[in-house]
């Protein structure tokens, strides 16, 4: 069993297929959305993690790219500026998984693992500094 | 017993012994307070966090026809005119023009005074645009123009309330989310927050004003400035601990500095969400070793060192005076501190990582000869309430 962490980008045309179904009936993975945006009308994306058998994880990542909804397996949601953080370390009481964290005790220098984040964007409202970024383009969530 | 000068002699001559007020603690615990007392010259100690209370004065130079400023904006923050001509302060916590503050709540305030003044430190361009009514010797009555910090003939920083002595514990009792400038306090005592670099920071290394005083030079976020007077809130009578610790704000510091000199990195613009912008200054004390007390009060350990837990959506806007609890720094730095029971995490507004960096960098300007300690030219006030203002009808 293998979890791969997805974001799926739905043109405005695709937005009413039931692609999550499929993805647990068909396919037999178990999905975890992060964050959704899914409006009708409009570009949409999806955040979410796949867990199953690899061979079932590229099929169904085929089937997705077969709605024309483009499927990103590498992409990060959230960025992390270390040259923007200060380490002050007031994201720590918001980040739920510790993906920030103090990675020295003596120094006291906050740390990023991407591999932690599950893009809550928590830290993006709480930075003081502005080191947080997001990759969707929504409104008030790009914006450095 | 040292004096001022003696210890300026091994500086000029580069013999110096100096350390942080991190690797102090160590050292005398090794060596024994009198010897070590007899080798360290000088311990640095360091802070960096929000410092609201920051601007500065800046002298834009006479454009040609004069112009006697009335109303001005840098990047569209309003600057305080009502003095000379081309002079101004520009605030830390200024609000952009329009910015809409809190009409959407929680505003979201991603630019004010502190981020220009970090602009200009960065030496990038800001914007000036000018108002004026115009008179005979000065006609011009508007104008807009760029410029840099090094097309200003001045830009002095003066920070009338820098270098808290200690500070609050953020927490929040109520069951909504409640926006400060300590950040966002979750509902029901689920984070706290704290802001002092704790066994770093200037006043908690010399709780009784002995070497720290009117006139003390300092690192401010790169340049030599100097403490120009007592703080505003400068509170000394307060609840100290046996080691003479201060357990709530106390002392305060009014520092000043050539902002020209000043580094980009120790001067950050601070937005928070909620509540409005402010500045992040980075500061830097060295601290004489006169005698063995001095170098003893150096010392102080996180453990040692405890601030008040204060609810912040209720007791500190209502100022009713209630405190939770006392915590140490050693305790908050863990990551949990326990309240009535209930593990609850901290976060912190002040850098203990950029308040090390600054106190090894003093440190290593001071073992070079580049920076000089001084006496002060007159001592901080050591018994003083603060008062509190009363609306009267």
């Amino acid at each position: 069993m293998t979890t791969k962490k997805l974001m799926f980008y739905f043109p405005k045309s695709e937005t009413e297929k039931p692609i999550v179904y499929h993805l647990v009936k068909d396919y037999d993975l178990i999905i975890n959305i992060f964050r959704a945006k899914v409006t009708p009308e409009e570009f949409g994306y999806l955040v979410l993690d796949v867990t199953g058998e690899d061979a079932d994880i590229q099929r169904g990542i085929e089937f997705v790219r077969s709605f024309n909804v483009e499927v990103n397996e590498t992409e990060r949601g959230l960025t992390w500026n270390e040259s923007r953080c200060t380490s002050c370390g007031n994201c720590l009481a918001h980040c739920p998984t510790n993906a920030l964290h103090i990675i020295d005790p003596v120094t006291r220098k906050v740390g990023f693992d991407p591999e932690a984040c599950i893009d809550c964007l928590a830290c993006i409202d709480n930075c003081p500094f502005h080191a947080c970024s997001s990759v969707f383009a929504d409104t008030t969530e790009a914006r450095i | 017993m040292k004096t001022y000068d003696q210890i300026n002699r091994k500086i000029e001559n580069g013999t110096a012994v100096v350390l942080t007020a991190d690797e102090v603690i160590d050292y005398v615990d090794r060596k024994g307070l009198d010897a070590a007392a007899n080798e360290v010259d000088v311990v640095t100690t360091a802070t960096f966090g929000p410092m609201c209370s920051s601007g500065c004065f800046v002298n834009f130079g006479h454009s040609k026809p004069k112009m006697r400023i009335t109303e001005a904006w840098l990047d569209d923050v309003l600057v305080y005119s009502g003095i000379a001509a081309v002079d101004a302060y520009l605030g830390a916590s200024q609000l952009r023009h329009n910015d809409p503050a809190n009409m959407y709540y929680p505003g979201e305030f991603r630019f004010g005074g502190g981020h220009v003044i970090e602009k200009l430190i960065n030496r990038e361009t800001v914007q000036l645009f000018a108002l004026s009514y115009g008179t005979d010797d000065y006609p011009r009555r508007e104008l807009r123009t760029h410029l840099t910090i090094d097309d200003l003939n001045q830009a002095i920083m003066v920070n009338p309330r820098n270098c808290y002595q200690n500070y609050n514990v953020a927490t929040n009792r109520s069951d909504k989310p409640v926006y400060t400038y300590m950040g966002l306090l979750k509902p029901r005592m689920k984070n706290v927050t704290y802001s002092s670099a704790g066994q770093l920071s200037p006043l908690l290394n010399d709780p009784f004003y002995e070497t720290i005083g009117i006139g003390t030079r300092v690192w401010l976020a790169g340049a030599q400035g100097h403490v120009y007077a007592e703080g505003t809130q400068h509170a000394p009578s307060c609840d100290r601990g046996a080691n003479g610790v201060p357990r709530e704000g106390a002392g305060t510091l009014a520092l000043t500095g050539d902002m020209k000199k000043m580094k980009p990195g120790f001067v950050r613009g601070v937005s928070f969400k909620g509540y409005g912008v402010s500045l992040a200054v980075g500061v830097g004390i060295p601290i004489p070793i006169l005698n063995p007390e001095i170098l003893r009060r150096t010392t102080v350990r996180d453990e040692e060192i405890f601030a008040q837990v204060i609810d912040y959506s209720h007791d500190y806007p209502q100022k009713t005076g209630e405190v939770i609890t006392s915590v140490s720094y050693a305790q908050l730095r863990s990551g949990t501190v326990e309240l009535e029971g209930k593990q609850v995490e901290v976060g912190s507004l002040s850098s203990y990582a950029k308040a090390l960096e600054i106190a090894e960098l003093l440190a290593g300007e001071i073992r070079a000869g580049d920076f000089l300690v001084s006496e002060p030219i007159a001592p901080l006030p050591r018994e003083q309430a603060m008062t509190s203002l009363e609306i009267r009808r």
